[in-house]
């Protein structure tokens, strides 16, 4: 028993049995029956989204040169936008498919079965993820490609190059947004033993940024900017500071980066003064290049905070005792 | 050396679920890790296969060492958790088919594998059921299946038998024998004795992290139980008979037992035994040799460690 003879770093690459893990875990996903209800759930909230949203644009078809675009934001009372039903589902969908990665190993009993073949966690919990986001990337293709037919049934206007890439930059923000929560939900099934607990938790955490986020984050512009009605800069100074906070929430993330992708007539994402606006001419449209600049700090903060919460996952998961 | 543990140590916080434990098993061996519940038994099999880490203390399982080389070591070892659980949505084909993925293994030899071992196990006919509906015993067997797949060089089993009936634990038993004339390594973990104890070749006891008592069963039994020769004997009626036997020279111990009485003597006096009876004017009923049991080995050495303390 020689202790030097044993290499210093482990052997062999984490990601050994990663493809293995990463197909199994998608074909559950693609054959489970909660998956089909999100199907069902998604589709028809999106067939109606869109219906609703071609019928206002029919009015208004030659007015208009992004005809593809304004079907994912048009809204017709009482139906929200394509954009608003998708930031509202995919959350969910998400958490839905992956509250119980982890503990769902604990509680079949398999994990130790599986990690007893020759891969490490890191495969386990990389394929996961990964199949994840790979069925969420499916749906989100496939729901993309049947609004996009579905627009062309409707309005009878092929959407320009341009359109079609801020389309697909669009889905590329969608994914970043979607793992996110998948994220989230990986950290929670890491956490919680139970499977119920972990998806309550999830689902608390959606909540908390669906519905209370915004109103703290104004109670707490409110506390660090105080507005004076002397002073007109506190005013701009409270804006930016309500603006950051509500920045720390992923919908709002999400929101700003795809009404920058979404509507090239937007020009700022923050307050705008009016000397700022000098010699701009209102309502044209940005470039493509420049939308996807404005829309940039978002999206690497979407992508950034999906690592980052899978990385909280991993060490969690790489210090959980196997026994359960 | 097939497996080899120095001053091998696990603490969960201040609980020290394994202590100093030193453990060599020879190539072939079919070893028995026994003790109680929270004995520690699972806890030196996690160590062995590189799942938890040791927090002192060296470990070599075919000359690997499980933290910096589990790749190649789990590639090698074979391993049955105490509550073995599948997919159930999934049948046992696709079960299975998923361990040899994980694997590595070639479709082509995957499948070829899998077939053997599922014919071995007994299950051929239902490996396309899922696995939800299967019994304790057949999921155990399953298992086995599952951990004959990679044809282990060291199989390493937690309470095998636990939860399965007489028979099929029996049966259970059997098959793991078979592994032996392969020449497999066992290593099994187990609190009952008494199944456990036919099949293998060397026993190790635990009690509270620490191995305490290590050897064949015929050996534990002589050094714990003093090489006494236990009889039993029936016979109506009974007054005055221990007595009588009592005064025999080789007898050194005396016990009354249900209907019956239960003598300790330092040879084989089973003739003098029954004249003796014979002679009281009693009719005698049955007189058995009792043969050295681990259960026995273990309540005995029990017993004087609770004395001593």
């Amino acid at each position: 028993m020689q202790r030097s003879s044993a290499p210093r770093r482990r052997e062999g690459s984490p990601w050994t049995g990663l493809w293995a893990v990463f197909f199994k875990e998608m074909a559950d996903h693609l054959s489970s029956t909660r998956m089909r209800i999100l199907e069902v759930l998604i589709l028809l909230s999106a067939v109606g989204a869109v219906y609703a949203g071609a019928q206002t644009l029919r009015q208004t078809i030659s007015e208009d040169p992004f005809l593809l675009l304004r079907v994912f934001t048009a809204a017709q009372d009482p139906l929200p936008s394509f954009v608003a039903f998708l930031s509202f589902f995919l959350p969910l969908a998400a958490i839905a498919l992956g509250f119980d990665a982890i503990n769902g190993e604990y509680s079949r009993n398999t994990l130790s079965r599986i990690l007893a073949q020759p891969i490490y966690r890191d495969a386990l919990l990389w394929g996961k993820f990964l199949a994840g986001l790979a069925t969420i990337a499916l749906i989100l293709l496939a729901l993309f490609l049947l609004v996009v037919g579905l627009s062309l049934i409707f309005l009878g206007v092929p959407p320009s190059s341009e359109e079609v890439a801020r389309a697909l930059l669009f889905l590329l923000a969608t994914l970043a947004y979607t793992g996110v929560w998948l994220g989230i939900a990986l950290v929670t099934s890491v956490l919680f033993r139970s499977a119920a607990t972990s998806a309550l938790a999830a689902i608390a955490v959606w909540l908390f940024f669906a519905l209370f986020w915004g109103i703290i984050a104004q109670l707490l512009a409110q506390a660090v900017a105080p507005f004076d009605p002397f002073n007109p800069e506190s005013e701009l100074r409270q804006t930016e500071a309500l603006l950051a906070f509500s920045r720390l929430s992923p919908n709002t993330l999400y929101a700003e980066a795809i009404q920058a992708l979404l509507n090239p007539g937007v020009r700022s994402l923050g307050p705008v003064l009016i000397s700022q606006l000098e010699g701009a001419l209102l309502g044209s449209p940005l470039p493509l290049g420049q939308s996807f600049l404005l829309a940039w700090p978002q999206l690497t903060g979407l992508i950034a905070l999906t690592i980052g919460l899978f990385a909280v996952a991993y060490v969690l998961f790489q210090r959980r005792e196997v026994r359960a | 050396m097939v497996i080899e543990t120095q001053g091998l140590t696990k603490r969960y916080g201040r609980v020290v679920a394994v202590e100093g434990l030193e453990l060599r098993i020879e190539v072939g061996e079919v070893y028995g890790l026994l003790g109680p519940n929270g004995s520690g038994k699972t806890t030196t099999i996690l160590m062995l296969l590189g799942l938890t880490e040791p927090s002192a203390g060296q470990v070599r399982v075919l000359g690997l060492d499980p933290v910096r080389e589990p790749l190649s070591l789990k590639r090698q070892v074979g391993y049955l958790p105490d509550s073995v659980g599948f997919y159930g949505e999934m049948t046992a084909w696709e079960n299975l088919s998923y361990i040899a993925r994980l694997n590595g293994l070639p479709p082509a030899l995957a499948k070829a594998r899998m077939e053997r071992v599922l014919e071995r196990m007994g299950l051929a006919e239902v490996a396309h059921r899922p696995v939800g509906a299967f019994s304790r015993g057949m999921r155990q067997r399953l298992g086995l299946a599952e951990v004959l797949l990679k044809e282990p060089k060291v199989v390493i089993l937690d309470e095998p038998t636990l939860g399965l009936d007489p028979e099929a634990a029996q049966e259970f038993l059997k098959m793991i024998q078979s592994l032996k004339s392969e020449g497999i390594t066992v290593l099994l973990s187990s609190h009952l004795l008494h199944q456990v104890q036919a099949i293998c070749d060397r026993v190790g006891l635990f009690h509270k992290g620490k191995l305490v008592l290590e050897g064949r069963v015929e050996e534990l039994a002589q050094r714990v139980l003093g090489g006494a020769y236990r009889i039993r004997l029936e016979a109506t009626p009974l007054n005055g008979l221990a007595e009588r036997l009592q005064a025999l020279p080789e007898v050194s111990r005396v016990q009354a037992e249900g209907q019956g009485l239960r003598l300790e003597a330092t040879q084989d006096i089973r003739p003098q035994v029954a004249k003796a009876v014979l002679e009281a004017g009693a009719a005698l009923q049955s007189l058995v040799l009792e043969q050295p049991s681990l259960d026995e080995v273990y309540a005995r050495y029990f017993q004087e460690v609770r004395h001593a303390a």
